[in-house]
Order: structure tokens, then C-alpha cells, then sequence
């Protein structure tokens, strides 16, 4: 080992009660040269107020085209334990529930044929290893999947699916968000390894609308839980909070966006009929209300990032799909999306950007997917629109 | 010592084998849960089984050895069970209400910041910044580090109106729910990029740099076997660097952070919003950012005092109306505030009713 890289600006960052990410990049330093260049390379950046990493080359696993980025050091002849440092993505657990063994296992591999530094977790969800050099990729995924792991997405594919806590440890949950994930992962192995689309394809499965993985935002096809009956009441439950200090009145019924509730000091009530399911009840008065009647989802397309036109938020198109297993239907329809999606997207054009600007009724035609009312926030402003010849006289 | 086989297109571990005993006895079943304190919560299913979950931070950037110390801890209380959150946090879970109280003590005396619950400021949403990316305007872990060495308080106990969500991007990509955060901060580039005309027809595939561009700024330039940007045009996005790698974007000392708030993900009340620009500009000052810090601490305590039990920040600021968020804060208004971007009709006031 050589010695420590000096890094005085970063040494300023671990000082302060938030953990920090230098004193992890110092352990991991101890034992591995690339970590040790890395926080040299890091200092760099801190003192130059730029970054000194280069566009990924294509580098990969045999038989797979994603699941490890390329990153080469722009300055390797100062730091050449991170001449090439790349990144391999390995799909996490539904839910990111961990077995000490398991991460241990992952510990000792990731020492001996890499940097020894994480992050738990990327942002679309994956366990992500920081770091190790070409030569080790192979072996490393050897030893992975032997154990039973598998590689994340990258590049123009099914980018790796992730999910809320769901059914295991929250009462809110109208679906079963980890097996869901499981099952569409296992089913879109070729598309997830494969890159051959126009650009990223994002799912994320959220139990409910408090949507805790910003499904909504973030995923281009966005299963969010709901339900279709009427919400149960516990009215003892509901004195409990009101003697607890809530006021029930500020806190609740004038919060209600449809101001579907009353309450007379004595009992709550709701018009079922005239509730969006918007969560804000449910999540403050979880001992009280709970959801009741069929369970299912929404399903919803389109989100992305601001490139490359503007950020877009995912839109409803299935208002409730029954969502159990073998979870045919949202298999079927995604197909549908893809076909579409292959024979109209441009390059580097997400799912979203290409239903703006084909049109929703193109679309929404082609999956075959009828109109409806929860499809909108308000229907068209405009008075021009088509008409097909079946339609005319 | 010989590789093992390989296997391929197995995907993830099936995620049964690593939930708790009274997960897999109570899966679906979770009737209620309660926030004891800022960190530790209880969840209670309908067969009347408790499971508590101990919330510590981490910073995402972490090594062997502090996953092998969690581990050993989740041992030692947890049977070896435990979970990530989706903002990096980690969860120790047990049934065993005695080990509670031991948990936390020995959490507390190694440094472990216990929180993230309720109405407070949890972890922070983030993306690779310096460490491991080519396209960072600046460093995300940096940031996340010094925005809660200053927000510690507000993990660990002290309560706000409603949950603070903060996010941090290096560029504009926003690997990262950014775009829909109460606050968060965005690595930006104010300079187009530079074309280096060697390097551009070895690396670049001239039709799709062009068309990545969202102002049609990039057009060819035959006679070099290049490409020209029309500076009038670039919105320095940085996309055509993400597709060509000879138009470097990146400038020290133009390059810094720019702060959007008022984004939500979640339906209640009134549907997921998304971030909106305050601050255009902040300088990349390593390594504590002191401008960036005291500007999101502003915002912060504005909100703190100002807005209504379970209001989130959009929605207070809505409330007030942007104007009134602008005197509060006492943040400078700019030309850089009105969109003139691709959905800016929607953002500008066609009504005469507004604050002085």
C-alpha cells in the first residue's frame, strides 16, 4: 500500500454530526489502492471545482449490454488506481430488505475485486458498487450470480424496477408492491439486460398515493395503489385522537380536498362517492380510517426528468387494474407500450415525450385503451380536433 | 481458487427470504403504527404482533466495513434482519421490545443518528456529484453532508409543520426525485459548451448531438466535419455533452447550484407538484458551501414559522402566493425566475388579484 492521499479540503467534511461520506472513503482507502486514488481524485475535484471523471466507455459481462457504467479518471497519471473505475449495479432485493449473511457476502467479494466502497442505494434503486477495474467484471459477476445475484439496467433499457415497503411492514399498502416488482423483474430479464430501446424504461410500485418512491415522478410507468369501496371508520378510534389534542376539525375535515368529510364533535362522517383517495385522512388518523371494499391500482405513464423538454409527471391511463398474480395484464399492456414506443420513439426520447408528441388518442388507440373522465384534470380547451370517417356520415 | 459458474438472467434474490419471521407471519396484515420519537416507530397487525423500526442515517457513500458493522448490529438485536429506506436510510427491525432500548444505546454511544420520522427532515434523496460522475456541475455527497451537519436537528427531534424532503443533483439530468422536492438543490452550468473540433468527428455522431439539444442551438458545420452552437440559443442544459463527449460544458467559476422548492410526490390533498426556481445561482464554494447553506436555511426557518400544521412548503407557499415568498425570504426576483422554457405559458399570472 502507499501512502494515504493528503486530502485537507475533504478533511473538512468529517467534522460535524452528520455521518460522513470522506470518513467511509477513508476505511475503504485503508485496505484498497482505488480508494485511496479516489480520494486523491475527489481532493482534485474539491480544489479545481470541476469534475475529473470521463464519459463511460463500453465495458460489461459477457452476454449482458447494461448493468455496469463505464467511468475512466481524467487524470490517471495522477491517480491511476482510478484509470478505470467502474460501476456495477446489482438488482436489490423487493423493498430492500437485507439478510446480514447476504451483505456480508457481498462485503467480501466487493473487497477482493473492488473498491470496497457502496452505495445503499442508487437512485433508481440498485445496490450499487462504486468502483473496481475492467479485468475484475467478469469474475465479480461470476461470483455474484453463483450466489444468486443478478445485474441492475443501464443505457436504453428496463431500467431496475424498485418498490415502497408495501405489504411487509405498512398498513396503508392496497397492493402487494413486492411481489409485483419481483414478478415484473423476473419477467423482463431480456429487456432489463438487453438494451434495444429508445431510451430508459422506468417502473416503480408504490403501495398508495403518499407514494414513498415518487413513482409518480420518477417512473415512466407508475403503479400506484388504490381502492374502489368505501373508507371504514373507527369512531372510538376517532375520539381517541380528539381527546389526544387533534383538532379533528383544522386538521382533517378542512384539509379534505373534496370536502367529502363533517364532523359534530360527536362522530365523523364520509361521502364515500364524493372522495378522490387522496391519503391525507388516511395517513393522519391511521388508527380511525382505513381503506375498504376492492383493492388494485392506478396505473400511470410518462414521468421524467426535465431532459429533454421539461419535466413531465406520469398521467393516468388505466384509473384500476386488479393487480394479482401472475399480474397478466400489466405484462400484456406493457408490451403493448413497447410495441409503440419501438416503432415511434426517437432516440433518447422517453415514453412520455413521445405521447406528447404523437397525441394521448394515438396512444391510447394503440394499447387499446378506451377514454375516460379520470384520465383528465379538465378536457380540451380548444376546439380542434379529429374526427375518423367511421365517426362521419 | 477457481470462479465459480456463472449464471445468467436469474434476477433478484426473491425477496421472501429476507423478511423477519413476524413479517411473513403478518404480511398484509399491519393494522395501525405510532411514532414513539423521531426515529423508532411501532407497527401493529391485526394478530396483535408488534415490530418496531429503529431508523438510523447513512450517507449513502458508505464502505464495507460500515455495512459490516450495521450487520453486526442487526445481529445482535435483529435476529440479522434489516431494511434501506428509499432516502438511504437504514432500518433495524425487531419484535423484541426489550432489545429496543439496548438497540438505541449502543446505535447512540457509535455515533449513529437516529431520526428521519415524522415531520422532520429526512435523509437526503442524492445523486454521484464529483465522486463518480462525468456530468456533475458540482458534488452532491459534499452538499448532503453540510446541508445536515447544519438540518442535524431537525432528523434527530426537532418538528416542522409537515415532512421537509430535501434532494440534491449534480446536473440538470436529476438523477434523483429532485424535480418534486419541498427543497432541493441542482448542480447548473451558465456557459455554453466549448466544441473541440479535433475530437468531435472520432467521437460524436453529429444527427443525434443535434437533435439532443431542446433550443436547436447545435448545427452542423461541414467544413471542420463539426458542429457550432448558436450561444444565443444554449440553455448551457448540458444534454448534447451527455451524447458528445468533445463539447465540454463544465466552468469553475460559472458552474454552482441553483435551489428549487415547492415540489411534492405524493396525492394528498392537492397532487404531486413539482420544484420551482428561487435561487438561479449559487456559487460552488467547496467544501461547505457556505452561501448554499444559508440560503436553504432560510427558506427552512421562513417555513417553519410561518406555514400551517401539515402543510408541506408548495403548498404553504401556494397559499401566500409566490410574491409573498419572495418578500418573506427576502430572495432577490430575476429574469431568470419567469419561464421561458417549453411550459412557461402555464407559469406566468393571468389573473389581476396578487399581494403587495
Amino acid at each position: 500500500m502507499s501512502e494515504m492521499r493528503k486530502t485537507p479540503l475533504l478533511d473538512d467534511l468529517e467534522k460535524g454530526p452528520w455521518p460522513s461520506f470522506v470518513t467511509e472513503m477513508k476505511k475503504a482507502a485503508a485496505k484498497s489502492e482505488m480508494s485511496n486514488d479516489l480520494l486523491g481524485a475527489l481532493e482534485q475535484c474539491y480544489k479545481d471545482k470541476k469534475t475529473h471523471w470521463k464519459h463511460g466507455g463500453i465495458v460489461g459481462v459477457r452476454g449482458y449490454g447494461g448493468g455496469v457504467i463505464g467511468r475512466y479518471s481524467d487524470i490517471p497519471e495522477q491517480f491511476p488506481g482510478v484509470a478505470h473505475f467502474h460501476t456495477v449495479r446489482v438488482n436489490q432485493p423487493s423493498a430492500w430488505f437485507y439478510k446480514t449473511d447476504s451483505l456480508r457476502e457481498i462485503c467480501g467479494i466487493w473487497d477482493k475485486y473492488g473498491s470496497g466502497l457502496t452505495n445503499f442505494h442508487g437512485s433508481t434503486g440498485d445496490m450499487i458498487l462504486l468502483g473496481t477495474k475492467t479485468e475484475n467484471l467478469e469474475t465479480i459477476f461470476a461470483e455474484l450470480s453463483s450466489r444468486g445475484w443478478d445485474l441492475g439496467g443501464s443505457g436504453s433499457a428496463l431500467r431496475t424496477p424498485s418498490c415502497c415497503v408495501g405489504p411487509a411492514r405498512c398498513e396503508w399498502s392496497n397492493i402487494d408492491t413486492l411481489d409485483i416488482t419481483y414478478s415484473l423483474t423476473e419477467e423482463f430479464q431480456d429487456e432489463m439486460h438487453r438494451p434495444a430501446f429508445p431510451y430508459k424504461y422506468k417502473f416503480k410500485v408504490s403501495g398508495c398515493a403518499v407514494d414513498c418512491v415518487a413513482a409518480i415522478a420518477r417512473a415512466d410507468c407508475a403503479i400506484i395503489g388504490t381502492w374502489k369501496g368505501d373508507i371504514k371508520i373507527d369512531q372510538a378510534e376517532v375520539q381517541r385522537y380528539a381527546k389526544n389534542g387533534m383538532d379533528i376539525n383544522a386538521e382533517i375535515v378542512n384539509m379534505c380536498p373534496t370536502k367529502c368529510i363533517t364532523y359534530n364533535g360527536k362522530e365523523l362522517k364520509i361521502e364515500n362517492e364524493d372522495c378522490s383517495r387522496c391519503m391525507h385522512c388516511i395517513t393522519k388518523m391511521t388508527k380511525a380510517l382505513r381503506p375498504g371494499g376492492e383493492r388494485g391500482a392506478t396505473i400511470l405513464i410518462g414521468s421524467h426528468a426535465p431532459f429533454v423538454k421539461g419535466a413531465q409527471l406520469s398521467q393516468v391511463i388505466v384509473p384500476f387494474m386488479k393487480m394479482e398474480p401472475p399480474y397478466t395484464e400489466i405484462k400484456e399492456l406493457t408490451r403493448k407500450i413497447w410495441e409503440w414506443w419501438d416503432e415511434y420513439g426517437k432516440n433518447r426520447e422517453r415514453i412520455g415525450e413521445l405521447i406528447e408528441r404523437k397525441g394521448m388518442r394515438d396512444f391510447l388507440e394503440y394499447i387499446g385503451v378506451d377514454p375516460h373522465p379520470a384520465m383528465i384534470k379538465e378536457p380540451r380547451r380548444d376546439p380542434f380536433y379529429f374526427w375518423t370517417t367511421d365517426e362521419l356520415k | 481458487m477457481s470462479t465459480p459458474q456463472r449464471k445468467t438472467d436469474i434476477g433478484p434474490p426473491h425477496y421472501k427470504q429476507f423478511l423477519p419471521p413476524v413479517i411473513q407471519k403478518n404480511y398484509g396484515q399491519w393494522k395501525y403504527h405510532e411514532e414513539l420519537s423521531a426515529g423508532v416507530m411501532v407497527h401493529v397487525s391485526e394478530s396483535g404482533d408488534e415490530i418496531y423500526t429503529v431508523r438510523v442515517a447513512s450517507p449513502r457513500l458508505i464502505s464495507t466495513d460500515f455495512i459490516r458493522e450495521i450487520s453486526d448490529i442487526a445481529d445482535k438485536y435483529c435476529d440479522g434482519y434489516l431494511r434501506f429506506t428509499s432516502r438511504h436510510n437504514v432500518e433495524f427491525l425487531l419484535s423484541d421490545k426489550s432489545k429496543l432500548e439496548p438497540l438505541q444505546k449502543e446505535l447512540k454511544d457509535k455515533g449513529f443518528a437516529i431520526g428521519g420520522i415524522g415531520n422532520r427532515v429526512s435523509n437526503l434523496v442524492h445523486t454521484q456529484g464529483w465522486v463518480h460522475c462525468h456530468s456533475a456541475a458540482t458534488d452532491a455527497s459534499g452538499l448532503v453532508k453540510v446541508l445536515m451537519d447544519e438540518f442535524y436537528d431537525y432528523f434527530t427531534s426537532k418538528e416542522l409543520p409537515s415532512r421537509v424532503r430535501l434532494a440534491v443533483a449534480c446536473c440538470t439530468n436529476m438523477c434523483g426525485a429532485v424535480h418534486c422536492s419541498d427543497i432541493a438543490l441542482v448542480g447548473v452550468h451558465r456557459k455554453p459548451p466549448i466544441p473541440d473540433h479535433e475530437r468531435i468527428p472520432n467521437q460524436c455522431e453529429i444527427p443525434s448531438t443535434i437533435g439532443s439539444c431542446p433550443t436547436g442551438a447545435i448545427s452542423p458545420d461541414p467544413a471542420k466535419k463539426s458542429l457550432k452552437i448558436n450561444d444565443e440559443k444554449c440553455m448551457y442544459c448540458g444534454n448534447c455533452y451527455s451524447v458528445c463527449p468533445a463539447l465540454p460544458i463544465a466552468d469553475p467559476d460559472n458552474d454552482g447550484v441553483a435551489i428549487v422548492v415547492g415540489g411534492k410526490v405524493g396525492s394528498l390533498r392537492n397532487g404531486p407538484k413539482f420544484s420551482k426556481l428561487v435561487y438561479p445561482w449559487l456559487p460552488n464554494n467547496p467544501p461547505r458551501w457556505p452561501e448554499v447553506v444559508n440560503a436553504v436555511k432560510g427558506i427552512l426557518e421562513v417555513y417553519a414559522k410561518n406555514a400551517r400544521k401539515h402543510e408541506r412548503v408548495g403548498e404553504w407557499v401556494e397559499r401566500i402566493g409566490w410574491e409573498k415568498f419572495f418578500k418573506l425570504t427576502g430572495i432577490p426576483f430575476t429574469f431568470q425566475h419567469i419561464d421561458d422554457f417549453t411550459f412557461a405559458r402555464e407559469t406566468w399570472r393571468t389573473s389581476a388579484a396578487f399581494k403587495w
